[in-house]
């Protein structure tokens, strides 16, 4: 073929005469007696519907099983974390209590202790010096019955060498004026002294 | 076919027995065999998909997932709680529709979309369920829609007509929406792949001419996997909106 006038004419005339063509000859779609066209709806029909029935039986369902387990695997697993997280929470605030109890129970027995202390130190002072004074008093006491004892016996002492020395020295004694006098002097000395 | 100087651009969308004489005897053409084809394609689709019910899906089981929330979301958003019945039909019209236009831009292969007689069928099909679940939910209630609310009396004679009108071209704008689409794109396609024949014969330069409508050819098939989506898609909202309004008024 030549690119003539006339072929490109002739290329053309198709497109022009398309509808034309159409009309002629007809669209084959628009043939409603043709058994194929006919033929071509009842087997439409009966494959439309094993294909729904297909899918809304079998394949639907089935990709629907799918993503609602998936949905209910995430959900599962969310309130798993949920409770892990709160139970986690609840631990913590347990074990939060539990210090602040401990801390609580510590500076009581601290101070109890303390108190426990105190107080059986007071008294163990009390005591050692109530214990004190007492065998202070104890001593005076004895101190001052030595004294009087001693102070009672220097008559008799005295008495007794006076005595003697007048028996050596006169070779008698009159042992009652001897002892008064003793009683006597020791009285002025007993003044004398205090 | 180009056959000589004229372009056969109907040609394709006439139907052969297949299969000898079970193909005659049994009306079955190119159109039956791919329906079973969409239908099995779809139906592999989601088996061999969902095949691992995997909890982090691979991509294949997550492209039959999105593909299944993507009409459960069309037909429960658009007809309501009511949708979730009523989304297995809508499931399979919408697929059975897409895999019919999208098998059919194959070469050698038949777009049994492109026959109004099928699209209709559909269409009808879709217009008696709305009409039977209208009938259900609604009862008798549903003829006072062709009365429209509020209107003065004396115009029902004109208006009710006209409602009962619209009602009824329903049917058959929806099959012959599809249809037209899909017929004019396939004679575009075969009208621009003949100039390529055509100008092909003419020498060298007619094969250096003959590349500008194969380049038209590939933009025309990226056009029509856009209009064979769209075309389904149209199909199964309007198909929603129609269970809608038969569901909620």
């Amino acid at each position: 073929m030549r690119l003539t006038p006339r072929f490109l004419l002739s290329a053309a005339a198709p497109l022009a005469a398309l509808p034309g063509r159409a009309v002629a000859e007809g669209m084959p779609q628009l043939h409603f007696k043709d058994p194929l066209l006919q033929g071509q709806v009842v087997w439409g029909a009966i494959i439309f519907i094993i294909f729904y029935l297909l899918l809304s039986r079998s394949a639907l369902p089935r990709v629907a099983d799918v993503i609602k387990a998936r949905e209910t695997r995430i959900q599962s697993d969310l309130d798993l974390a949920r409770r892990a997280r709160k139970d986690a929470d609840q631990a913590q605030k347990e074990l939060c209590e539990a210090r602040e109890k401990a801390s609580e129970d510590a500076n009581a027995t601290i101070q109890s202790i303390r108190e426990t202390t105190r107080d059986a130190i007071r008294v163990q002072a009390e005591e050692t010096a109530a214990r004190l004074e007492a065998e202070i008093k104890n001593a005076e006491a004895q101190i001052i019955l030595s004294r009087n004892n001693a102070l009672n016996s220097i008559n008799e002492v005295a008495s007794s060498t006076a005595v003697t020395l007048a028996e050596r020295l006169i070779g008698t004694a009159d042992q009652k004026a001897i002892a008064a006098a003793v009683e006597r002097a020791h009285a002025a000395g007993a003044e004398h002294v205090s | 076919m180009a056959s000589g100087s004229t372009i056969d651009a109907l040609g394709q969308f006439e139907l052969h027995p297949i299969f000898g004489s079970f193909g005659e005897a049994l009306r079955f053409s190119q159109a039956p065999l791919y329906m079973v084809i969409s239908s099995a394609v779809v139906l592999a689709f989601l088996y061999v998909g969902m095949k691992p019910k995997a909890v982090v899906p691979g991509r294949l089981q997550a492209a039959a997932e999105v593909s299944y929330d993507f009409v459960h979301g069309l037909a429960v958003d658009t007809i309501g709680e009511k949708g979730t019945s009523f989304f297995p039909f809508i499931f399979a019209l919408f697929f059975f529709i897409l895999a019919g236009n999208y098998i059919g831009l194959l070469p050698f292969s038949y777009t049994f979309t492109s026959h109004i007689a099928v699209t209709f069928a559909l269409a009808i099909t879709v217009f008696i369920i709305c009409i039977l679940t209208s009938l259900r939910f609604q009862g008798m209630s549903f003829f006072k829609h062709f009365m429209p609310e509020g209107a003065p009396v004396a115009l029902s004679p004109i208006l009710v007509p006209i409602e009962i009108l619209s009602y009824i071209s329903r049917p058959i704008s929806l099959s012959i929406r599809l249809f037209a689409n899909m017929v004019a794109g396939h004679v575009l396609l075969e009208v621009f792949a003949s100039f390529t024949i055509m100008l092909a014969g003419l020498g060298v330069v007619g094969d250096a001419l003959a590349v500008a409508p194969l380049v038209l050819n590939i933009a025309l098939t990226a056009l029509e996997l856009l209009v064979g989506l769209l075309q389904a898609y149209v199909f199964a909202i309007l198909t929603c909106i129609y269970l809608r309004e038969a569901v909620d008024h």
